[in-house]
């Protein structure tokens, strides 16, 4: 940690190796995750995300390489580490013959949490997460859902200073996936680094400000979306147009940028283009009498990416 | 193992305390520990109850009948409170035991548990502690029942020497309790499933109490001579006999409950006792003093704390081996 340009990493990995037998299930990654920002670990199950977040927290031994968490060594220091790291399991499990706030005590108690300040954080951590009034029901009348908020509200009595988070919007309804990645932003809003492991990718590209993609033991690619976007799908601007009343790709073939136009479904076109050429399109379109309906820049979206990559991956195998 | 002990910083006992207190709560406010209660209870009142109708009409002078309430059979009843104990102090520890670990597991609590400032010493140790606790606690207050039940029904108020024997006789029940424990965790730390761990328990417990006496008598038989020419001959004899039987925590049990609840007891085996009136000058059926006694069932003792020590180191390398992750 001499190294002042590293100060701000709170996740360092150097060549984390993880054997099982002969099986490399973490293959020498190195990764740096940031103070502060949210950080995706994206990759098909049995990838070695999980693995990889168990030697961070030192609930794995490594096989080789180095890892450091806040400047403390999982391996050696586990206590220093775990007293300020929050994990959130892959489907997180309670007492279920104890309350929300009961189980939340047993945890205080576990953290050493004053005795005196105790019931105040955890309602405080049970507000956070909008299960303050259910704080004396038994999990057992949990749903998924409120499992996992119950399990943020953990980490937010911790008051960790990074909140590793596994597969946390699994089996979620379409609202409480949408919930629950309100109150990770939040985390984030308090100054926690957050990195969460998901296969679920349409839902983490929203929240995430970087993400490693993960293949078989390795990081294949790191970066914002954006990035990886450029990186995988080629840089450039894509945009959908949908038109009718003329040769759509004809109009457009001319236009000084543009690759590529491929049909998108009924009267919608993909256009593919070096530059932005919103405006040109329009102008070309409009002025060979064709009726516009839309022009939208396309967003890269981290599920084609992700898509296109083992597409890739697997044609090279 | 050992290297990696030396090199990980904080104390193992981190996190004993809660974990102990936890598990102790949740222990003695389950349903399971209540229907564990309700059959020990059974168990140990019908014979102590036959026992007690029978002791009020002894009339011979006995300076230890206080301490016949626990180790008599009755006419009616051909069982002893110190019996029913022997069998149901297992099913007891089995029954706190079993899911000890592999439940947290299956609630997927133990990633959760563990990714807290503690080592997994202090898991299974709190865990263990804490249903060591909870068995001292039962048998405390079984001994307390019936020591009453003496008290009101015989009249008669138990001498300290009882007492002191008594106590005696409830540390050993809370070893012996403490290796059936040790048990039942280990099988919950090698099986994920509860219910493998509970069979495998029970299938041990009834293993050492059925099958294993008539294993020691066929070994033993196998090892008789067609003839005895020396005394020596049919001690030595006696002596294997003996610590086949031995191997069993129940004979443990059994030996150092008698040991110590009847003073007049020297030796174990019929024909040691006999040896030991005859070349010591003893006269058979005086007692021996409360240190003799326990002197007597040193061995005993430490075998059966020696056996939970181990059992339990075998669940804590196992524990430490095992992988957390679903």
């Amino acid at each position: 940690m001499s190294d002042p340009l590293k100060a701000d990493n709170v996740i360092e990995a150097r060549g984390l190796l993880k054997l099982y037998g002969s099986a490399r299930a973490v293959d020498s990654i190195d990764l740096d995750i940031r103070r502060g920002e949210i950080f995706g670990l994206l990759g098909p199950n049995g990838a070695g995300k999980t693995t990889t977040i168990l030697m961070m927290l030192g609930l794995t031994e490594t096989s080789g390489g180095s890892v450091e968490v806040l400047g403390f060594n999982p391996v050696r220091q586990p206590l220093e580490v775990k007293r300020r790291v929050g994990y959130l399991p892959d489907s997180v499990g309670f007492y279920d013959h104890l309350s929300a706030r009961e189980n939340l005590v047993y945890i205080a108690r576990l953290l050493d949490i004053p005795r005196r300040e105790t019931q105040a954080r955890i309602m405080e951590a049970l507000g956070a997460v909008q299960l303050a009034d259910v704080a004396d029901k038994r999990v057992a009348t949990f749903s998924r859902g409120m499992r996992q908020r119950l399990g943020i509200a953990e980490i937010v009595m911790k008051r960790a200073e990074v909140a590793i988070l596994d597969e946390p919007t699994s089996g979620l309804d379409p609202h409480a996936t949408f919930e629950l990645l309100e109150m990770i932003r939040g985390l984030k809003r308090n100054g926690v680094a957050v990195l969460i492991s998901s296969h679920l990718l349409d839902r983490v590209q929203s929240v995430c400000d970087r993400v490693a993609l993960f293949n078989r033991g390795k990081i294949a690619l790191m970066g914002t979306v954006v990035e990886l976007a450029n990186e995988v799908l080629g840089a450039g601007h894509p945009i959908l147009v949908e038109a009718s009343g003329i040769d759509v790709p004809a109009a457009l073939k001319g236009i000084e940028g543009v690759q590529q136009v491929l049909p998108e479904g009924e009267g919608a076109w993909r256009v593919v283009a070096d530059r932005d050429v919103r405006a040109v399109a329009a102008q070309r379109i409009v002025a060979a009498g064709g009726a516009l309906t839309r022009l939208a820049e396309l967003q890269p979206s981290l599920e084609e990416v992700y898509t296109r990559y083992f597409e890739e991956d697997r044609r090279a195998a | 193992m050992l290297r990696k002990l030396g090199r990980r910083e904080g104390s193992p006992f981190t996190g004993l305390g809660p974990v102990f207190m936890k598990e102790l709560s949740d222990h003695l406010s389950s349903t399971r520990m209540m229907v564990l209660i309700l059959f020990v209870i059974v168990f140990g009142a019908l014979p102590v109850g036959f026992t007690l109708q029978e002791l009020r009409n002894v009339t011979q002078s006995d300076q230890f009948l206080f301490l016949r309430i626990f180790t008599a059979g009755s006419e009616r009843m051909p069982l002893s409170f110190v019996m029913a104990l022997n069998f149901m102090i297992p099913l007891l520890a089995i029954g706190l035991g079993f899911d000890a670990v592999n439940s947290e597991f299956n609630r997927r609590t133990l990633s959760r548990v563990l990714s807290q400032p503690l080592y997994r010493d202090a898991l299974l140790l709190g865990k263990f502690l804490s249903g060591l606790a909870t068995l001292a606690v039962a048998l405390s207050a079984l001994f307390l029942i019936v020591f009453g039940a003496g008290l009101l029904l015989l009249g008669l108020p138990p001498r300290g020497p009882e007492v002191a024997r008594g106590i005696a006789f409830l540390v050993v029940a809370i070893a012996y309790g403490g290796v059936w424990l040790a048990v039942a965790m280990l099988f919950s730390v090698i099986f994920r499933s509860t219910a493998t761990s509970a069979l495998c328990s029970l299938g041990l417990w009834l293993f050492f109490f059925i099958l294993w006496p008539m294993i020691a008598q066929a070994i033993t038989t196998g090892f008789t001579p067609a003839q005895f020419r020396t005394v020596d001959e049919v001690l030595s004899l006696e002596q294997l006999s003996l610590a086949l039987a031995r191997l069993s925590p129940g004979t443990l049990f059994f030996e150092a409950v008698v040991g110590v609840l009847s003073p007049e007891t020297k030796a174990f085996g019929d024909f040691a006792n006999l040896v030991m009136a005859q070349t010591r000058g003893m006269i058979p059926g005086t007692p021996l003093p409360l240190d003799q006694s326990l002197l007597l069932i040193w061995p005993q003792i430490t075998g059966l704390i020696a056996g939970m020590i181990v059992l339990f180191a075998i669940a804590y390398i196992v524990f430490q081996r095992e992988e957390v992750r679903a």
